[in-house]
């Protein structure tokens, strides 16, 4: 790698995953190249049982291809350990899950410190950032009240804050939309058009819905295991 | 972080504490017997050597026949006379003390009161030996003694039956055919290590005992005491060789007493109350292994209904030595939250039972560390394979699960 040349933040190369053998062999991803930049903001489309869920598990390296190369930060992860993949989730990516995935029955400011505590960070501190994580998201007066308390749109927003609290590069969103209405929807894509806009922080993001991506400034669709088109995209703002 | 895995257990315990409590129901009882069972034993222990210890360890009773000591003292054996502790007591170089006296139930009458009692025909000299000391009014002298006055000195139990809130001394009590004069009140004893009341008797003197009661010169037991300086096994030798020249047995046959070393008995109660105490134990003990099969069985079941937890866990950036620790964690926690339960359990029923049965209260600290300690040990023996299995789920797998 040559110094002055900055790598891709992520860069996939003929990533391919096969689950199972034989006859029950289903080929989720049959050889990728996909990279993003730091600050970039995707949104991977498609059918479902394209692979962009296996796409994302890979980018998260909460899944390891079966073949290929995966370069986070200039560092291969697929020679990672399943510890060290845990430690670069930790440092480096935050997660938004569809159905928000809280911890229950704990308040939205324990939900927002959690991943701060795998980082070893004194309890005075990870409080401080947790209420910053909140405060972005709007939520700072519900920080004590527990997710049933809170409505769905709020529930993910505290996600939101829990992906933000460690300070990410990249947030990694599996349909954060799909479990709400559309004013809903619209108010989380713009918390996240926010922090991709002002903190430069990279957001990939899986949707079906045309609306939700219109955010997006780079289209991705996947079709049978494949990218079948990657191109950029005019965002609209309003 | 262990600080940490700490505090977010206790907040998983907490957040259930209903099943948490239930779960750790068997390491709560299991300790809680164990720690009873070891305080009441020991307990009982200590108050036979105690017993033993107000005896005197060089205490001796010669009674009659080879059945050894009997309920109530009459036997179909041949009985002594005082002539016979006289004998011991001026012939024997080896005894301090000998003195006869005579025991039989009898019920004991006040106005239209009446209660069921030991009955002793004591001497001064036996009193003293005895330790019976006297609370209210006096013992009989030794005039009232050899002239078989009719005089009785009342236990404390036997004075709240026949008395209750009157003053009894100067009354009279009816002893089957003899009305005797209340002249003192013993000073309480409590219960033996058999579990008999010592303070439900009655004493006379031994001659008004005999003229009065048995219609005889018999006496029941003699009570003796070796002098301190010589071994009690000596005396023994001494008192048998005398009683057989007494009571004119021949070589070849054999002996129509018995002579009852109190130290003998007291480690004959030692011995009997350890072996139960064991085995009483090992059974708790068994209770310990099944709470502890029980704790595995709720955490299995916790880390299957946490499996989301667990995945967002993991989705977080938690290293699988992280959630390991966590559970490994909460089921030490959980069950030492069970094993200081049970430790305040068993230490309550113990000193329930020391009170009921009217011995020392007598909690072993060490007892109370190994439990202790043991319910850390099942937390991290029971806890670990449902810990292991939660720190191998697969992310991904875990974070779809409903």
């Amino acid at each position: 790698m040559s110094p002055d040349a900055e790598p891709p933040q992520i860069a996939l190369r003929a990533i391919t995953r096969v689950y199972g053998q034989g006859e029950a062999m289903v080929r989720a991803l049959r050889g990728i190249d996909l990279t993003v930049e730091a600050g970039d903001f995707l949104a991977i489309m498609g059918p479902s049982g394209s692979g962009k869920s296996t796409a994302m598990n890979v980018i998260g390296c909460l899944d390891t291809p079966s073949a290929g190369s995966y370069h986070f930060q200039g560092v291969d992860v697929s020679g990672l350990s399943r510890d060290q993949r845990a430690l670069l989730r930790r440092n480096y990516l935050g997660f938004v899950f569809q159905g928000y995935n809280l911890l229950p029955r704990t308040s939205a400011l324990d939900n927002v410190e959690l991943p701060l505590i795998y980082k070893g960070l004194p309890r005075a501190q990870r409080i401080a950032m947790a209420r910053e994580a909140l405060d972005k998201v709007g939520l700072a007066h519900r920080a004590h009240h527990d997710p049933s308390e809170l409505s769905g749109g709020q529930q993910q927003r505290v996600a939101i804050a829990r992906a933000l609290a460690g300070h990410p590069g990249v947030i990694l969103a599996d349909e954060p939309t799909g479990n709400l209405d559309t004013t809903r929807s619209r108010e989380i894509m713009e918390l996240l058009s926010g922090l991709n806009r002002d903190d430069g922080i990279t957001i990939v993001m899986v949707t079906h819905e045309e609306d939700m991506a219109e955010y997006a400034r780079r289209h991705v669709n996947f079709l049978d295991g494949l990218i079948a088109e990657d191109h950029l995209h005019q965002v609209t703002e309003g | 972080m262990l600080l940490e895995a700490f505090r977010l257990a206790l907040h998983a315990i907490f957040r259930n504490a209903l099943r948490s409590f239930l779960t750790v129901l068997g390491i709560v009882i299991g300790v809680a017997s164990v720690i009873a069972m070891v305080t009441i034993g020991q307990g009982s222990q200590l108050r036979v050597t105690r017993d033993m210890e107000s005896l005197g360890t060089n205490t001796v009773m010669v009674v009659p026949g080879q059945g050894g000591m009997r309920q109530g003292g009459f036997t179909a054996d041949r009985p002594f006379t005082i002539a016979d502790a006289e004998a011991i007591q001026q012939d024997l170089s080896t005894v301090a003390i000998a003195a006869p006296y005579n025991i039989t139930g009898i019920t004991a009458v006040y106005g239209n009161q009446n209660h069921f009692t030991q009955l002793v025909g004591a001497t001064t000299e036996l009193m003293d030996a005895m330790n019976w000391s006297i609370a209210e009014g006096r013992a009989f002298s030794e005039a009232e003694e050899r002239a078989g006055r009719p005089v009785c000195v009342l236990g404390q139990t036997v004075r709240e039956e026949l008395f209750g809130s009157i003053p009894p001394l100067g009354q009279t009590v009816r002893l089957e055919s003899l009305a005797c004069e209340v002249i003192g009140i013993l000073e309480s004893k409590g219960a033996t290590s058999f579990g008999e009341d010592q303070d439900d008797t009655v004493a006379i003197p031994l001659k008004t005992f005999q003229r009065r009661i048995a219609g005889n010169d018999d006496v029941s037991i003699i009570f003796i005491e070796a002098r301190a300086d010589v071994s009690t096994v000596r005396a023994i030798r001494d008192i048998e060789a005398l009683m057989r020249d007494r009571r004119r047995i021949s070589s070849g046959e054999e002996d129509d007493f018995s002579v009852i070393d109190m130290k003998q008995i007291a480690s004959i109660l030692t011995g009997i109350t350890s072996v139960l105490t064991g085995l009483l134990s090992a059974v708790a003990g068994v209770s310990l292994l099944v709470g502890g099969i029980g704790i595995m069985n709720i955490m299995l079941v916790s880390v299957t209904e946490r499996t989301r937890e667990i995945g967002i866990r993991l989705a977080v950036g938690a290293q699988a030595g992280q959630v390991l620790m966590q559970f490994l964690v909460e089921a030490i926690v959980l069950s030492l939250l069970g094993g200081v339960m049970g430790i305040a359990l068993g230490l309550a029923l113990g000193a329930l039972g020391a009170h009921l049965m009217a011995i020392p209260f007598a909690p072993d600290p060490f007892v109370i560390l190994v439990a202790f300690a043991f319910s850390a040990g099942v937390g991290v023996i029971f806890g670990y394979f449902p810990a292991r299995r939660a720190a191998r789920m697969d992310p991904i797998q875990a974070l779809r699960h409903q």
